[in-house]
């Protein structure tokens, strides 16, 4: 080759390159954006509005201002699997003497998610995972690891004397009681 | 044949034969002995020595894990219906399951002490410094990584341990500062946890994870034969080559690691051949706790031992609120990362190389220390004392825990008062302990129950062991007798000595295997009818059937004692369960007295008697399973008491059209509880 073709050369080698970046490129970014794409998919689904589910009947619930621990049950979709009344949770639920009104606690910890527990002896509630203390009207004692007081759940009767919980899920670890989507 | 010219020191060299033809051959078009040579004879600065076996040790665990993960892999199913029950048959039915998952399950913990001596080993010797910092932090990428593995291992058997310290641990990773939440959710495969939780931890656990770990090690390795090895100073001796010197130093250091490794997993079975108990192989290597329920607490949820430090961390922070848990689960321990990572920069003064000393050094002994503590605190009550505060909880029981009370009752002493708050710490501390210690040996006997039931010659149904614990009365009865009847009844063997406390405490009879002989019995013992075991609490107190028992069959005139026990086996009979040993004839007779329209008959209707229901308890089938559905149902039927239920609740009956507060499958679970009518293994 002469000389004179060297700047030609340079030339057609850059674009050489540009263009074997550009192939490469877009062939492997084709199913790395696939890829992407699928895993971001959880960040689509929700869990839905809480939505009020029947718990107990009122007249199974003594008015001794003590929590009962109740199932919640209800349909539950995961991924592909749909399981009728299935228990996903659970609530403790109270009425003070001669109330016809009740009040609810999510039984899930609001410091990091476990799953608490009534201590009868020592009339409070207690997380068994980092000892997070509970009054029964779910207030914390301190001190305590967990950020914020027991999640209230809204809560109604109905005409049947059904007790109805609006069940949902909070964030965990922070001092706000913020819902999950 | 090989065209090289023969080389100019080793004219005399022999004609090779066929295997050295064969591997002249393959040597010519790969040039194996080269890389043989270059990975085995690396000099040897100072000569082996045993100091430097952990790096070897650590790559002979992780291709264990290799091993067992990918075999493991080949008999594991993720999925919510799967994963428990496929683990399940991996570990109890598999030919040598229980030591391939145990081997897994236990050089996992191996590894990650081998990272904690690699780590110590090479900050001690300084072998970070330079030009070794971009392979120290490739180590520190690597060690993440191990644990990243630990970590998703975890959950992957899907039973109640793993399910519940995944919640804790992806509930941390959502407390990162903005993408938190959406890290979480990516993580769990969706807004909750099942099936996409496992099959991402999965990939993490078994493809991405390792895949990148492979690629760092090969990097690690790479440098490491780059800059040699770094050799402890003073040299003193001669230096020697990796092999055979050094290699025989990392083989034994790996026999060694295998043999600790096996030694854990074979220790029961010594100490139960010990004992002279049958070993069961299934018991031995890795836990299976029982199927992962999110509507059942877990309260012995740990995370596996080496996470201990960090779990008791969190505890540090006590009362500090949401800033405490950021602090601790993510500030504190990104800090001592990030300064690991600064570790060969500090380390260039001589200074700084002590301070790395001594930070490692406190990093191990803060987490061993940690560990210790966290352990200390679940274990305290084996050998504590509780009966030394004996006032404490007298004191706590008679105000309620109030603290007017209780500050009224120590005479609003305020010294006294102090002491008695360090006491009551101590106390709850015991109490703590104590319930941990009951949650564990429950989670212990839930989880033998799964594998019982799993076991069953009907195998495990398509909708996984969770549906077979849920349909069992031995599991689900006590918890729904807890929920829905121990508030009136009791539930305890009269012969135990807390029993009498029980009996004090119920409003309605002691249910223990209601419809058996024993029970029987006592219902027709005047002495017992009245009491708190049967009518004793209740508005039946002064009824009919307590002056029945207590005037007429007590009356040896009128009742004969042959009688009333045919009247018992007849009974137990009635309800399908042991006689006693009564024979058919007895049984016979004790079913025409019960029919006797001038004792038994003459208030319950019992076979042809014609006696009218509704004055008395039905006796056709009393007991049974039927006639147990049927008064948990609605005990205000026709056949049990319409006119006079003493405060139990219909149960199978809906109010006003909504529905009822068990269903016919829960009040099924009950009366079988009571009848002690759940599925027995052969030879139990």
């Amino acid at each position: 080759m002469s000389d004179d073709s060297a700047p030609a050369e340079d030339r057609r080698s850059f674009l050489t390159k540009v263009a074997a970046v550009c192939c490469g490129g877009l062939a492997t970014l084709t199913p790395v954006g696939a890829a992407v794409w699928a895993v971001l998919d959880p960040l689509r689904r929700t869990a839905g509005a809480g939505s009020f589910l029947r718990v107990a009947d009122l007249a199974n619930l003594p008015d001794d201002g003590q929590p009962r621990q109740f199932p919640v049950i209800t349909d539950r979709v995961d991924a592909w699997t749909g399981y009728a009344a299935e228990p996903i949770g659970a609530v403790y639920v109270k009425r003070e003497k001669g109330s016809d009104t009740v009040e609810a606690l999510s039984a899930t910890c609001p410091h990091a998610g476990c799953f608490v527990e009534m201590d009868d002896e020592s009339k409070c509630f207690r997380c068994p995972c980092h000892n997070s203390a509970f009054t029964l009207d779910g207030g914390i004692v301190a001190p305590s690891p967990s950020p914020r007081s027991m999640d209230s759940l809204e809560c109604q009767v109905d005409k049947s004397g059904s007790i109805l919980v609006k069940w949902q899920n909070f964030y965990t670890g922070i001092e706000e009681k913020v819902a999950r989507p | 044949m090989s065209t090289t010219a023969p080389q100019a020191d080793s004219p005399a060299k022999p004609t090779p034969g066929l295997l050295g033809g064969l591997a002249d051959w393959f040597d010519d078009r790969t040039g194996y002995r080269a890389l043989v040579n270059e990975a085995l004879y690396e000099r040897v600065p100072g000569g082996a020595r045993w100091r430097y076996v952990w790096g070897s040790a650590l790559v002979f665990a992780f291709m264990t894990q290799v091993i067992t993960g990918l075999v493991l892999w080949a008999s594991y199913s993720a999925s919510a219906q799967t994963a428990w029950e496929s683990v399940y048959y991996i570990q109890h039915e598999m030919a040598g399951g229980w030591l391939l998952r145990g081997i897994h399950h236990v050089m996992a913990q191996a590894m990650v002490v081998l990272l904690a001596l690699h780590l110590m080993q090479v900050v001690i010797d300084g072998a970070y410094r330079a030009p070794r910092e971009v392979n120290f932090w490739l180590g520190l990428i690597l060690m993440q990584l191990v644990l990243g593995m630990a970590l998703t291992g975890y959950l992957l058997p899907w039973d109640q341990k793993g399910y519940w310290a995944t919640r804790v641990a992806t509930n941390l990773a959502g407390l990162v500062p903005l993408v938190g939440p959406s890290l979480q959710q990516l993580v769990v495969g969706g807004p909750d946890y099942g099936h996409h939780t496992l099959t991402r931890f999965f990939a993490l656990h078994a493809g991405f994870l390792p895949a990148t770990l492979v690629g760092f090690l090969v990097l690690h390795l790479t440098l490491f034969r780059k800059h040699g090895l770094h050799a402890k100073q003073p040299i003193t001796k001669p230096d020697a080559m990796f092999w055979p010197d050094q290699v025989l130093k990392d083989a034994v250091a790996m026999l060694a690691v295998m043999a600790v490794v096996l030694g854990v997993i074979l220790l029961p079975a010594l100490r139960a051949m010990l004992a002279g108990e049958p070993i069961v192989a299934g018991h031995l290597g890795a836990e299976l706790g029982a199927p992962a329920d999110p509507s059942q607490p877990y309260a012995a949820a740990r995370p596996e031992w080496y996470f201990l430090f960090l779990f008791q961390f969190l505890k540090v922070f006590e009362g500090w609120g949401a800033s405490g848990e950021f602090l601790g689960a993510i500030v504190v321990p990104g800090l001592t990362l990030g300064l690991m990572f600064l570790m060969p920069i500090i380390g260039r003064w001589k200074l700084g190389h002590r301070f790395n000393i001594a930070f490692t050094l406190a990093i191990l002994a803060g987490a061993g220390l940690l560990t210790a503590m966290a352990l200390h605190e679940d274990y305290y009550a084996l050998w504590a004392d509780k009966t030394a505060y004996a006032d404490v909880e007298e004191l706590l029981k008679k105000t309620g825990g109030d603290e007017q009370q209780l500050a009224a009752a120590l005479g609003n002493d305020e010294a006294k008062l102090a002491e008695f708050e360090k006491r009551r710490h101590e106390y709850e501390a015991i109490r703590k302990s104590e319930a941990f210690l009951v949650a564990v040996k429950r989670a212990k006997a839930d989880a033998e129950r799964a594998v019982e039931l799993a076991g069953r010659p009907e195998k495990i149904p398509p909708a996984g062991a969770l549906s077979l614990v849920r349909s069992d009365p031995l599991s689900q009865g006590p918890l729904l007798f807890a929920q829905h009847c121990a508030s009136c009844h009791a539930h305890i063997d009269p012969a135990k000595p807390e029993a009498a406390a029980m009996f004090a405490q119920a409003s309605a009879a002691n249910l223990f295997e209601f419809g058996g002989v024993v029970w029987a019995r006592g219902l027709l013992d005047p002495e017992q009818v009245a009491g708190p075991a049967y009518f004793g609490n209740t508005a039946h107190k002064d009824g009919d059937m307590v002056s029945f028992v207590t005037d007429e069959l007590s009356d040896s005139d009128l009742w004969k004692p042959d009688q009333v026990q045919a009247v018992i086996a007849a009974l137990a009979a009635e309800a399908d369960l042991p006689t006693g040993g009564a024979s058919a004839d007895i049984v016979a007779k004790g079913r025409s007295l019960m029919a006797d329209t001038d004792r038994c008959g003459s208030c319950h209707a019992y076979a042809d008697n014609e006696t009218e229901l509704g004055y008395a308890p039905d006796l056709n089938g009393w007991g049974s399973r039927e006639w147990l559905v049927g008064i948990i149902t609605d005990p205000t039927h026709q056949r049990f008491y319409p006119e006079d239920n003493d405060r139990m609740p219909s149960f199978g009956v809906g109010t006003d059209g909504g529905p009822p507060t068990l269903t016919e499958n829960q009040i099924g679970l009950i009366a079988d509880w009571l009848r002690g009518s759940w599925y027995r293994p052969a030879g139990h």
